[in-house]
């Protein structure tokens, strides 16, 4: 089932209350996906500085930020829940590389603007344990997750980011994944887990390195992959909603002049400011819908 | 009455809904802050009239009998699944395999339907004043489907005995479903229906009505090749 919710801020006003928002949007999904949860913020891009989002299997936050230290100039490390904020200016080919030497962190995403947190057990649970409520920003994705394809670990829960200050969420199930896998393993993706949303959010990735756009990237997906899905896919810009042919997998969009929030269910959205008044509706099937800068 | 689904649990409501006192005077009912929950007014079966201010969730009014529901506001998925008898009205647009499996009774859509709209619909009439999504009327078996705006890919697939009447444009037709004429007895279910939803009834000529070809109903032996 999955539940699959986004929220983009037209107006300036609402960002300190991003977090607030999407932890309603998750709490009211709770039903849809059980077994774990995850969500992508987007903040204000901080030049020539990168956020790298980590799962940490340790508690010794200070030990980790002296060990990288040796290796990184001017980190600055941050810790809620399990994860770490690892911000510092290194780019990303050198940091993940170092990364790699420490099997106790394992990496979810990074960017200059982008954070991810995720982890099993009931959504209302995790947004408690990361304080989502506090968190400021332009937009945001989230998912609650209930296991089809993969194991329920943190490495199977959303969001997926497998590109700079990329990620996608997923209702639903490819099934022709393994090979996709496989060929976007060849052009150097990097794709850790065997979750077909993870191929998804690969491909994705490898579409934008290509120069395409994401709508392009996204309309193309529609050819090459194989499955039932509704997705939401975040990029530093913004946002963009597709539902397979068929259109199994529901979405809701409401549009307000404010803001643009999208879910699986519209309980989801029912404690959004105005939106009763809103513009809503179901994205038509095979449509690329996107909003942002 | 007024019920509050903000103060009230929805069990509550729909307890209180499905338990009407028939001795009582008790006939009009209205809910607020519907917030889209699902299965509101889901299992009432007495003459009552309630009115939904607000969008509701998956299911709402599903299994309908003998009640008037009106919704000011969209719906979700499965609006009067299985309905048996009475009266939906939906002010907004509705999601998905709205009428779904419905024996009887009336639905009316003010605005559109997402897809599989009348999805194995068994003797209702919906009536969308809309347009409806891909796959609508599939497996339909009896009952009548009124579109006054236009029908998405695949309309009608593999209908049986339910007709359909469409007022704009049908974006592809599903397997064995086909162009019907209209005689006049076709001509008077529309103008019954029509006048139920306040549509003028001049407006029936401008209706194409289809319905089953018949040629899924038996093995045909050209075919065996295929199994």
């Amino acid at each position: 089932m999955c539940g699959i919710v986004g929220i983009y801020l037209k107006n300036k006003k609402y960002n300190s209350q991003l977090g607030k928002f999407l932890t309603g949007m998750m709490n009211n999904m709770a039903t849809r996906g059980p077994d774990s949860a995850g969500f992508a913020i987007y903040s204000s891009e901080k030049k020539k500085k990168y956020k790298y989002s980590v799962c940490s299997n340790t508690d010794q936050v200070k030990e980790i930020s002296k060990k990288l230290s040796k290796h990184v100039k001017d980190i600055k490390v941050k810790s809620i829940s399990d994860h770490l904020i690892i911000e510092t200016a290194m780019k990303p080919k050198k940091f993940i590389e170092i990364l790699k030497n420490h099997e106790e962190l394992s990496l979810v995403g990074y960017g200059s603007c982008i954070e991810i947190f995720k982890q099993v057990g009931n959504p209302k649970d995790v947004v408690k344990n990361f304080s989502l409520e506090k968190f400021s920003g332009s937009h945001a994705i989230g998912h609650t997750r209930m296991a089809t394809e993969s194991a329920i670990t943190t490495d199977g829960s959303h969001p997926y980011s497998t590109g700079e200050d990329e990620c996608l969420v997923h209702n639903g199930s490819l099934s022709n994944h393994n090979n996709l896998r496989r060929s976007l393993l060849k052009k150097g993706i990097e794709i850790k887990s065997m979750n077909d949303t993870e191929v998804a959010a690969g491909y994705i990735s490898n579409g934008l390195s290509d120069k395409k756009s994401l709508k392009e990237t996204l309309l193309d997906g529609l050819k090459d992959l194989d499955g039932f899905y509704t997705f939401i896919s975040g990029t530093k810009n913004g946002m963009a909603i597709v539902r397979d042919e068929i259109a199994c997998k529901p979405a809701v969009v409401a549009e307000t002049k404010d803001y643009v929030a999208i879910a699986s269910e519209f309980q989801a959205m029912a404690h959004l400011p105005n939106v009763n008044s809103a513009k809503i509706f179901e994205p038509e099937p095979g449509k690329v819908y996107s909003w942002g800068k | 009455m007024n019920l509050n689904l903000k103060k009230e649990s929805l069990r509550k409501v729909n307890e209180t809904l499905q338990s009407i006192d028939r001795k009582s005077n008790k006939k009009i009912f209205k809910i607020s802050n519907p917030d889209g929950n699902h299965a509101i007014c889901a299992g009432l079966k007495d003459e009552i009239e309630v009115t939904i201010d607000g969008h509701t969730g998956y299911y709402c009014a599903g299994m309908n009998m003998n009640a008037n529901i009106i919704v000011n506001g969209n719906v979700g998925t499965g609006v009067a699944e299985n309905m048996m008898s009475g009266t939906v009205h939906v002010k907004g647009n509705a999601s998905q395999s709205a009428g779904a499996t419905a024996h009887g009774g009336t639905l009316i859509i003010d605005g559109d339907t997402s897809s599989r709209c009348g999805i194995s619909m068994k003797g209702i009439d919906i009536i969308v004043k809309g347009s409806v999504g891909h796959m609508s009327a599939f497996m339909a078996q009896s009952g009548n489907l009124v579109i006054c705006g236009d029908a998405g890919d695949a309309l009608g697939d593999s209908i049986y005995e339910a007709n359909i009447f469409i007022k704009g444009k049908v974006k592809s037709l599903g397997a064995d479903c086909e162009e019907k004429k209209m005689n006049k007895k076709d001509q008077n279910i529309l103008r019954s229906l029509l006048k139920k939803a306040s549509i003028n009834e001049s407006e029936i000529k401008n209706f194409k009505m289809y319905g089953s070809a018949r040629k899924l109903y038996n093995f045909n032996i050209d075919n065996v090749s295929e199994y």
